[in-house]
């Protein structure tokens, strides 16, 4: 009796070494794919640094550099005075800030108005807010654009900028979805006390949303960074491009410069990288209060 | 007083009721604006200059279908965009599924050092499209590039990528892949969602991984597989940013129009961009925008009716 279990205890012991053998190498096994797969999702990155950083002899080598050895700073410089870098950027950050600030405004107005009150035809009317998240763009665009072009905003900022105080159906919903996770009692006891609409707006649920608006505000500016296409269109003059716009006039003029061009490609990039960062923390201290308080 | 109590007749809304309708509508109003203006009015607008031929220099003059009618049976260039597009959608589409289940898998399971993996997926789709699109330029450049230095190592000769027609929506599909963090966030937060108690049944019915993946995972993701996939033609059908860059960035070498080489890069986005803002073809730009909100309607709701026989909603079938 006691021999057998003494046996199988052994049995046991030498499956559990095996077993945990197996699940190292497994662990082992992920690791290596995952590194191997995130290595190739690396790859343009290290190859865009390695660039930008590369004399231009060592660019057009055979073989290929791959590691440069002589490193040099003149394609930043170069990338930086090519093209009025500092306007560019001053007029990027002007029309982000500005996006931030009214898509803020609005959308947390609009997010308390579904998710706060209680009104005939209120729940038909988000409905049909979220539906106009599918509207595909290219629908809307020229009729768009004939109407900036009757308020004389074509070459301005304002198609750019003022808009963004109208709202958008995507925040809307991030931030109605984060109003509605906040007891009704909170506001029911200032109302109580006597406090309207918007101080309880104001002084309740805007504190208390602190996450999503974070949110919010970073995705609104990172879009605004990154976007194309509207500048395209509504900024004319060169005085009023964006980055994203004067970096492809840059690839027009200066095709086959690799080295300003990586240089220029890591500027750019770099700002909403360092943001993508400070964001995570964000998004996880917005994703941890949300579960608190289910 | 008499307004009043009719008003109050007439409506079936009490004065509490008014009350509250009036500060629904005044907190939602500034979107009340936007939806109007920037989307009720557009569509509209849009749908009457598709009857028209509008320069905007002189007032839309109405020429009934013949935009469409030009469209459909003589603009070649137009099913050449639209052919394109497909193969894009569809080759993002499929390889973007097959990956990103494939990388969320990998993100899923339990390893130290996660975050950081997760981190390395993402960060190509926070790269601005701009930048994103000149980095794979220099990366697929056929002399000088990395992947063609990489493949001459082990004596592979490597394309001419972006500059030749039969490679240049392939080198266009692989940036779509490398930016898809979005849609591996969506497939990882699927997988977390799998109730556990599912695999630890399955694993007790001595259920290897290769079944537990094939009979569990992925039957509980397939709603975010629907969700993708139906993103994934709306993006489609809009592709602009990416392709103008390396389009410009080889127009300076090849030469020739933004959609290059040999039309092999015109996609609707960019066809739409040419007529509506490079020849001030309003009215046509308006008819093919309808076609393509046709198209995507008619692709979303045939996922949609197709998604009854493989979508798989938690009990609920």
């Amino acid at each position: 009796m006691a021999a057998s279990v003494k046996a199988g205890a052994a049995l046991s012991r030498a499956s559990a070494r095996s077993l945990r053998r197996y699940r190292a190498a497994r662990r082992i096994g992920t690791h290596l794919v995952l590194l191997l797969c995130g290595g190739l999702f690396m790859a343009p990155f290290y190859w865009l640094l390695s660039t930008s950083f590369k004399v231009s002899d060592d660019l057009f080598a055979t073989p290929t550099v791959w590691i440069p050895t002589r490193l040099t700073l003149d394609n930043y410089a170069q990338a930086l005075t090519f093209v009025p870098y500092g306007q560019y950027l001053a007029n990027t950050l002007y029309i982000s800030l500005f996006a931030v600030v009214a898509t803020l405004a609005s959308c947390s107005l609009v997010a308390y108005g579904f998710s706060r009150l209680e009104w005939p035809g209120r729940d038909l009317f988000f409905v049909v807010t979220l539906a106009t998240m599918m509207l595909p763009y290219p629908v809307t665009l020229v009729p768009t654009f004939i109407v900036f072009k009757w308020l004389h905003w074509i070459g301005t900022f304002n198609p750019l900028t003022w808009p963004n105080f109208t709202g958008n159906p995507f925040f809307i919903f991030l931030l109605r979805q984060f109003f509605m996770t906040i007891p009704a009692e909170l506001s029911d006891s200032a109302r109580i006390d006597g406090a309207g609409e918007l101080r309880v707006f104001w002084r309740i649920i805007l504190p208390l949303s602190r996450p999503a608006l974070i949110t919010t505000a970073l995705f609104t500016f990172m879009n605004n960074w990154n976007d194309f296409l509207n500048p395209l269109i509504y900024l004319t003059d060169q005085s009023t491009y964006t980055l994203a716009l004067g970096m492809q006039k840059f690839v027009g003029y200066h095709s086959a410069e690799w080295g300003p061009l990586m240089a220029a490609a890591v500027v750019m990039s770099l700002p909403v990288i360092v943001l993508f960062f400070l964001a995570q923390r964000a998004f996880i201290e917005g994703i941890t209060l949300t579960g608190i308080k289910e | 007083m008499i307004v009043g109590g009719a008003r109050a007749k007439r409506g079936p809304l009490t004065r509490r009721q008014r009350r509250q309708l009036a500060l629904g509508l005044l907190f939602t109003g500034p979107w009340i604006v936007g939806l109007l203006a920037f989307n009720v009015y557009p569509i509209l607008a849009s749908l009457f200059y598709s009857f028209t031929y509008y320069d905007l220099l002189e007032p839309p003059r109405f020429v009934g279908l013949s935009n469409y009618g030009d469209l459909l049976f003589h603009d070649t260039l137009f099913w050449t965009a639209l052919g394109n597009t497909f193969y894009y959608a569809g080759g993002v589409i499929a390889g973007g599924t097959l990956l990103d289940i494939g990388l969320a898998l990998l993100l899923n399971a339990r390893v130290r050092g996660m975050g950081v993996y997760r981190t390395l997926f993402f960060l190509p789709s926070v790269v601005p499209a701009v930048a994103g699109a000149l980095i794979w330029l220099w990366v697929l450049n056929p002399q000088y590039g990395f992947l063609n230095s990489v493949l001459g190592l082990v004596g592979l000769p490597g394309p001419s990528w972006f500059q030749d027609p039969a490679w240049s929506k392939p080198s266009l599909i692989l940036l779509g892949l490398w930016t898809s963090g979005q849609a591996i966030i969506i497939y990882l937060a699927a997988l977390q969602d799998v109730p556990r108690v599912l695999y630890e049944a399955a694993e007790i019915d001595g259920a290897g991984p290769w079944s537990r993946t094939r009979a569990i995972t992925l039957p509980m993701i397939t709603p975010a597989i629907l969700f993708n996939v139906v993103i994934g033609i709306i993006l489609a059908f809009q592709y602009f940013t990416q392709a103008y860059i390396v389009g410009t960035g080889l127009g300076t070498v090849l030469g020739g129009d933004i959609g290059g080489p040999l039309d092999s890069t015109l996609f609707v986005g960019l066809y739409l961009y040419n007529h509506a803002f490079a020849y001030l073809h309003m009215g046509y730009a308006s008819a093919m925008a309808w076609i393509f909100t046709l198209i995507i309607l008619a692709l979303t709701l045939g996922v949609m009716r197709s998604s009854g026989r493989w979508v798989y909603y938690g009990g609920v079938r």
